[in-house]
């Protein structure tokens, strides 16, 4: 994992609704390798498999410097489950990776620069932000998938997220009305469903490489 | 790598992106109008689904999974709401999480209700106690989160195996959107009877027969 600068980290912009997600390679000081680096979705299904492999490498990046380099007074049960989490977000990028194949976008440059990862509350609370930002991004990306075994595959993974969402829930303030969604779930009794138009703003602090997602919305 | 993962992999060509984008005919534009709105789907405008329904009619593969949905979420609902008035069942360290689970049961009762209107099936007979093997669901908080848990993991893999038959229908998401908190419940209660929250990287799916036979027991 890589820390960069902030002046790298505020090229990448987001914008709007359903819109381009982006900025141009040629933005970016070393222009030969930011334009190899930069990132587009694609259309399709292809392009919401990639936008669900942009969002499991930033998990997986996440997790493995929380497990690298512990919070102060972490528990073994925080350890375990954290760890376990790291392990499951590992899967679902490299699967993710593996059923792309070469339609896959390249391994995106994070910044974490605005994590304590010596606290656990920091920490907890990023953990919380990326768990329900996945839930939410899973649900919203159903409708925009076509082929029936890519939608079997995203459900496989976006309950793992859920249950992540719960175990984090849990280890901030215990087995109360926040484990079971109490704060995500609303009077109808249902979870997030955002587009990526607005997920990905979300998101885009925490990722340095461009990414565009011009096909998708 | 685990069974589970192979399982999933071996659903997934790659290629299969090359005749995907060659386009096919869009099932969205087919159900649009009839389900322009299940629910408070916010990707989907509309203001009433409850008309929406009652005026187009859903389509007969959609109503069957709706009603399917709706007889799981009748007897959790029913779970719930005996458990919550058991007094001295919960403690009091939990009780606003089986609080706040019953209260989702009974918000996606009458979500599912809502939308099949006069489609919808009546509420099932139940025995939580399964014919007596678990005699004291309601007065033994190890008893009860075990069932919780198996109700909740139920409906998860129940909500997975039908998310196929709603492919291109907006009911989808708002499927998708109750899938995702039977996840969150499962994950809650899960630790309560003494399991971790999540079985591994990957929840499979069950079809409707293997969900049936194991609700089965606790239908009267």
């Amino acid at each position: 994992m890589t820390t960069p600068g902030l002046n790298r980290r505020n090229l990448l912009k987001w914008t709007g609704v359903g819109a381009t997600v982006m900025v141009a390679g040629s933005m970016l000081p070393n222009f030969g390798i930011s334009a190899a680096l930069a990132a587009d979705l694609g259309a399709g299904d292809i392009g919401v498999l990639n936008y669900a492999y942009a969002l499991e490498q930033l998990e997986a990046a996440f997790y493995t410097q929380v497990i690298k380099t512990p919070y102060e007074g972490i528990t073994k049960a925080e350890a375990s489950n954290l760890k376990a989490i790291r392990d499951h977000e590992i899967a679902h990028r490299d699967f993710l990776k593996k059923a792309l194949g070469r339609k896959a976008i390249p391994g995106l440059e994070v910044d974490f620069s605005k994590v304590d990862f010596t606290s656990r509350k920091s920490v907890l609370a990023t953990a919380d932000v990326f768990e329900n930002l996945g839930v939410a991004a899973y649900n919203g990306a159903g409708q925009l998938i076509k082929d029936v075994d890519y939608l079997a595959a995203a459900g496989s993974i976006v309950s793992v997220e859920a249950r992540h969402a719960a175990t984090i829930a849990a280890l901030r303030s215990g087995f109360g009305s926040d484990a079971a969604g109490g704060k995500n779930v609303n009077s109808k009794g249902l979870d997030g469903a955002l587009l990526p138009s607005q997920v990905l703003p979300q998101a885009a602090p925490f990722i340095v490489t461009p990414v565009t997602a011009n096909s998708l919305s | 790598m685990n069974n589970q993962e192979n399982f999933i992999l071996d659903e997934i060509d790659p290629e299969v992106g090359e005749r995907i984008d060659a386009g096919r005919r869009s099932l969205l534009s087919r159900y649009a109008l009839p389900v322009a709105a299940l629910g408070s789907a916010p990707l989907i405008i509309a203001a009433s689904a409850q008309t929406a329904f009652a005026a187009g009619g859903l389509p007969k593969q959609v109503v069957d999974v709706l009603n399917f949905a709706l007889t799981l979420e009748y007897l959790e609902a029913a779970f719930y709401k005996e458990a919550n008035r058991s007094a001295g069942l919960i403690p009091r360290q939990y009780r606003r999480l089986f609080r706040t689970i019953g209260a989702h049961e009974t918000a996606h009762v009458a979500l599912l209700k809502g939308a099949l209107g006069r489609a919808a099936v009546k509420a099932p007979g139940v025995d939580f106690t399964a014919g007596g093997k678990y005699a004291d669901v309601f007065s033994n908080f190890e008893t009860f989160v075990a069932v919780s848990a198996t109700f909740e993991d139920l409906g998860v893999a129940a909500y997975k195996g039908q998310a196929g038959n709603l492919l291109g229908t907006p009911v989808l998401t708002t499927a998708l959107q109750i899938h995702s908190v039977e996840a969150r419940h499962a994950a809650a209660v899960r630790p309560l009877a003494g399991k971790s929250g999540f079985d591994g990287a990957f929840d499979k799916p069950k079809t409707k027969a293997q969900v049936l036979a194991a609700a089965t027991p606790f239908l009267a």
